[in-house]
């Protein structure tokens, strides 16, 4: 009782579209492009009884910027739009003297960024990305004119360069207390 | 006398659908690799503020994350509405607890790689300072100085530079 020899006939692949349409479908509606990225920042270490080192600065060294409960920026006792942050935080890092309102010399000058416990952080991040832009803008500048490349594509070397130019020292006070207590009453 | 004759009698051959599957699979791995699944439930409300000054995330390995925000929808009943710090998969009852919680990532890493360890924050845009502050304290008091404020792109302001 021999069996017939057949020929084994040839896996059928049509469906196979449908199988990966249907994973990549999965996958399209399952999965969520997670963002991860932000503004990196370097907190200053804690010390223990937060005693303040009294370092006394020139006060034109430094550029005081104040937030308060109502989101609204006091720039140098000076009611200002967050737009113009940037262009003002430029000014006082390069000044290099010549304003006396302004900083003495890149080295010297302090940013001071203080805000009120009800100062929402959506605005806190707005200053603090602008003030970085300022710093980003002066590093930019100086590795264009002195190395003709950007920033980005200069090598370390050149980048610490730029980076010693225009050190940041963006200062963060305690935050006020005046938005809370208003609320308490 | 033409010399090309005209066929009309050849019909036009269908598209061969073949290299379908090829196509595809070639979507399907790049969405299998480019896509990271959320390991944590969100159990906060989740808004990013708009920045421009932006870095990526290095090593998410040595990335612990902080979620701040008012506590979500479902979860309004049992924490209330007032904004809440999520680690890891549950709503800390006390900012105290980050400390702990750096502690616990931190002995999970090898000890050469600690100092290079990130925190990323994860705060809801309309939270309040007040909190952030408390948080940033409790980092600062732990040692967890290298923080990445999460924020997302600002088109419009990236655009106009």
């Amino acid at each position: 009782m021999a069996r017939k020899k057949r020929d084994t006939g040839e896996i059928n692949a049509g469906s196979m579209a449908d199988i990966a349409f249907l994973l990549l479908i999965f996958f399209l509606v399952t999965t969520t492009m997670d963002i991860d990225k932000g503004i990196q920042v370097l907190l200053p270490p804690w010390t223990p009884d937060q005693e303040q080192l009294d370092v006394k600065l020139k006060d034109k060294n430094v550029l005081e910027i104040l937030v308060n409960k109502n989101d609204q920026l006091l720039v140098e006792g000076e009611l200002t739009d967050v737009d113009e942050l940037k262009k003002l935080v430029m000014q006082h890092i390069d000044n290099n003297g010549r304003d006396p309102d302004f900083s003495d010399s890149p080295d010297d000058a302090v940013v001071s960024l203080q805000n009120d416990k009800s100062t929402s952080y959506n605005r806190y991040i707005e200053v603090y990305d602008r003030v970085r832009a300022g710093y980003n803008q002066l590093r930019e500048d100086f590795s264009q004119t002195n190395y003709r490349v950007s920033y980005e594509q200069a090598d370390t070397n050149q980048q610490r360069t730029a980076r010693s130019t225009y050190p940041m020292r963006l200062s963060e006070a305690e935050p006020t207390d005046f938005g809370e207590k208003e609320e308490n009453q | 006398m033409s010399r090309f004759k005209k066929d009309n009698s050849r019909a036009t051959p269908g598209i061969s659908t073949a290299s379908l599957p090829d196509i595809v699979f070639m979507l399907l791995f790049f969405f299998m690799v480019s896509t990271v699944m959320r390991e944590q439930e969100l159990k906060v409300q989740m808004k990013y503020p708009k920045a421009t000054e932006l870095k990526k995330l290095e090593n998410r390995s040595l990335v612990s994350t902080i979620y701040v925000g008012p506590p979500a929808k479902n979860l309004e009943g049992t924490f209330g509405t007032a904004p809440r710090v999520q680690l890891n998969d549950v709503v800390a009852n006390d900012v105290k607890e980050v400390r702990q919680f750096i502690n616990d990532e931190r002995a999970g890493k090898p000890e050469n790689k600690q100092n290079k360890m990130t925190t990323s924050l994860k705060v809801h845009q309309d939270v309040k300072m007040g909190t952030v502050t408390e948080v940033k304290q409790e980092l600062r008091k732990v040692g967890a100085l290298k923080v990445n404020y999460s924020a997302v792109p600002n088109v419009s302001a990236m655009r106009d530079k």
